[in-house]
């Protein structure tokens, strides 16, 4: 029994090793001297895993201070902010249709819009060059509040649908023999009900365009206008020369803030992920 | 008393009003630009002008005879079936740790989370990073222990690169997949687990025999996300090899990009990312299986 435990430990840790290596590695690089940094690692005597030197925040100050990575958390939370608000207005009322009002083929329709969420960006980024060209957002974050949306609301719509099965009818049914009319029970009555629902769509909306990289690389191309995702892996780069330090920086505090809010949210949306494949 | 009929009872005319922006947003911006792809990969659309003019298979013969497109091909299809096969079987022996309780769980499972919670393009300038060609970790490491002697170029060389992009997709698809065979675990009827441990049936014979059965349907659904994600993913390959050495590790996106956006040649661009669709039919047409079957199971 001590051995079967011991060997579900090593697993667990090997896991671990494999999926934290990469952070881990973010960590120590943003935090190194850059002579303890760039030591060729035929070098076997060097140590790359720990701080040779004395740990610095200079790559961070460099980060904050004199890179564009601020204006893009700017920029950033410009879009989720007004995804979050198409995505809520669209898919909330969408996904209550579906469950409440549509009847049977509710299920049918609601599948059909979230099969859309499988076309990918890599399919859509040509057609959309043009669209956005014509419509004049060419290098705007108004391209990417026009397109995000079509990953978001096709998944909270069915989101927003399978949360409602989960919520008992009689609370609105209730409403309705007081003398509620159902517009009323919409606008008085549900909104409360969706609340985790909406706050799971806002937090889908926040975790995507964070982490969107396609068509922010097809439509934007000034440096100040970037997202994160954008910005850093393309304009961090001077020239030809890596600022590793402020790189990996820049990818640990964009890491943290998604990696906690995954943790919080992960089972509401492994929910709609599965479509019934799993029966809770 | 009598009924009001008003408007605001009518729940048809309610359903289509609160459906009507979802449909019409769906419908507008991915249904007509999808049709939209398949339509200028016929055509001669370049990025410079609007105009453009039917091309017939122009495009399309053109990509045929072109190294460079048979190879990206190629790739898209290795790197997508390597990386979930490794996904597959990371992600079963995972989700049988995970579901053990132990000490330290909970940030264990954080961990594991976390390559899913990471921007792709972040997570890729990363392991870019580590595949360094002179200060390469993977490299020291393997020097220190004695497992090494030459040197590994890794995304300089175009196998170690391929490589290189598999470990990456799969590192990146392994917590969403466990999560998903997980969920799977947890809605297997504990009286089917226990019936099996009192007629005799050990560990393995448990696992394979019982659980994983009724674990295909789940499996198969993160299989088809991780084909999905992978074979669509343009981040992971424009940032780590851009297509490098000599387009050898081209894939699908990364060329449509190059040829459609950089090279402003839309309908070869268009007819390159048109290859994608093999892919998501079969997903498609799979998921609708393991739906339905869901459907008539729950009845």
């Amino acid at each position: 029994m001590k051995l079967k435990r011991m060997g579900l430990y090593a697993a667990a840790l090997g896991f671990m090793v494999f999926a934290g290596f990469p952070f881990y590695w973010m960590l120590i690089t943003s935090f190194k001297q850059n002579r303890d940094l760039y030591v060729g690692a035929s070098d076997v005597k060097h140590i790359p895993w720990i701080f040779n030197d004395p740990p610095t925040l200079e790559h961070v100050r460099l980060l904050l201070g004199q890179t564009a990575f601020p204006r893009w958390v700017l920029n950033t939370l410009l879009v989720v902010v007004a995804v979050a608000v198409i995505t809520v207005a669209v898919a909330v009322p969408a996904g209550y249709s579906l469950a409440r009002l549509a009847g049977r083929w509710g299920e049918r329709l609601g599948m059909g819009i979230f099969f859309t969420y499988l076309i990918p960006p890599t399919l859509l980024f040509i057609p959309f060059s043009r669209l956005v060209a014509l419509l004049g957002l060419n290098n705007s974050l108004g391209a990417l509040i026009l397109i995000y949306p079509t990953m978001t609301i096709p998944f909270c719509t069915w989101l927003v649908m399978g949360f409602l099965r989960s919520v008992p009818w009689e609370i609105e049914e209730q409403a309705m023999i007081d003398g509620y009319s159902r517009l009323e029970v919409i606008l008085r009555v549900a909104p409360r009900l969706i609340m985790p629902g909406i706050l799971t769509v806002v937090v889908f909306t926040f975790t995507l365009v964070m982490q969107e990289f396609v068509y922010a690389l097809t439509f934007l191309s000034s440096v100040e206008k970037m997202t994160v995702s954008l910005g850093v892996p393309i304009a961090l780069v001077r020239g030809d020369v890596y600022h590793w330090g402020s790189l990996m920086a820049a990818a640990l505090f964009t890491s943290i803030p998604l990696a906690i809010v995954y943790n919080l949210f992960i089972d509401r949306f492994i929910q709609g992920f599965t479509m019934g494949a799993v029966k809770g | 008393m009598t009924t009001r009929r008003t408007i605001a009872d009518r729940e048809d005319v309610l359903g289509v009003l609160m459906l009507a922006p979802s449909l019409a947003y769906v419908i507008l911006l991915v249904g007509v630009p999808f049709s939209l792809a398949i339509l200028l990969s016929f055509s001669n659309a370049s990025a410079g002008s609007l105009r453009f003019q039917w091309a017939g298979w122009s495009n399309y013969s053109a990509i045929l005879g072109d190294a460079i497109f048979l190879r990206a091909l190629r790739n898209s299809a290795v790197v997508t079936i390597g990386s979930q096969a490794l996904v597959v079987v990371l992600a079963t022996a995972a989700a049988q740790v995970f579901r053990a309780t132990f000490a330290g769980k909970r940030f264990a499972r954080f961990v594991l989370l976390l390559p899913w919670a990471v921007p792709v393009s972040l997570a890729a300038i990363a392991w870019t990073w580590i595949f360094d060609s002179t200060v390469s970790v993977i490299n020291w490491t393997l020097k220190a222990a004695g497992l090494m002697h030459g040197w590994l170029y890794w995304l300089g060389d175009p196998a170690l690169a391929l490589l290189a992009i598999i470990i990456v997709q799969a590192w990146r698809i392994l917590p969403f997949a466990t999560v998903i065979v997980l969920a799977g675990l947890a809605s297997i009827p504990q009286e089917v687990v226990e019936a099996a441990i009192v007629d005799g049936a050990g560990f393995w014979r448990r696992l394979f025999q019982v659980e994983l059965p009724l674990l295909l349907p789940v499996v198969t659904v993160a299989v088809l996300f991780g084909v999905v994600y992978t074979a669509t993913d343009l981040g992971v390959v424009y940032i780590l090899t851009g297509g490098g050495p000599a387009n050898t590790t081209q894939v699908l996106p990364t060329l449509a990009f190059q040829r459609g956006i950089l090279g402003a040649d839309l309908g070869q661009g268009a007819a390159i990312a048109v290859f994608l669709l093999p892919f998501l039919i079969v997903v498609a047409i799979a998921m609708l299986r393991v739906a339905r079957r869901a459907e008539i199971g729950a009845r």
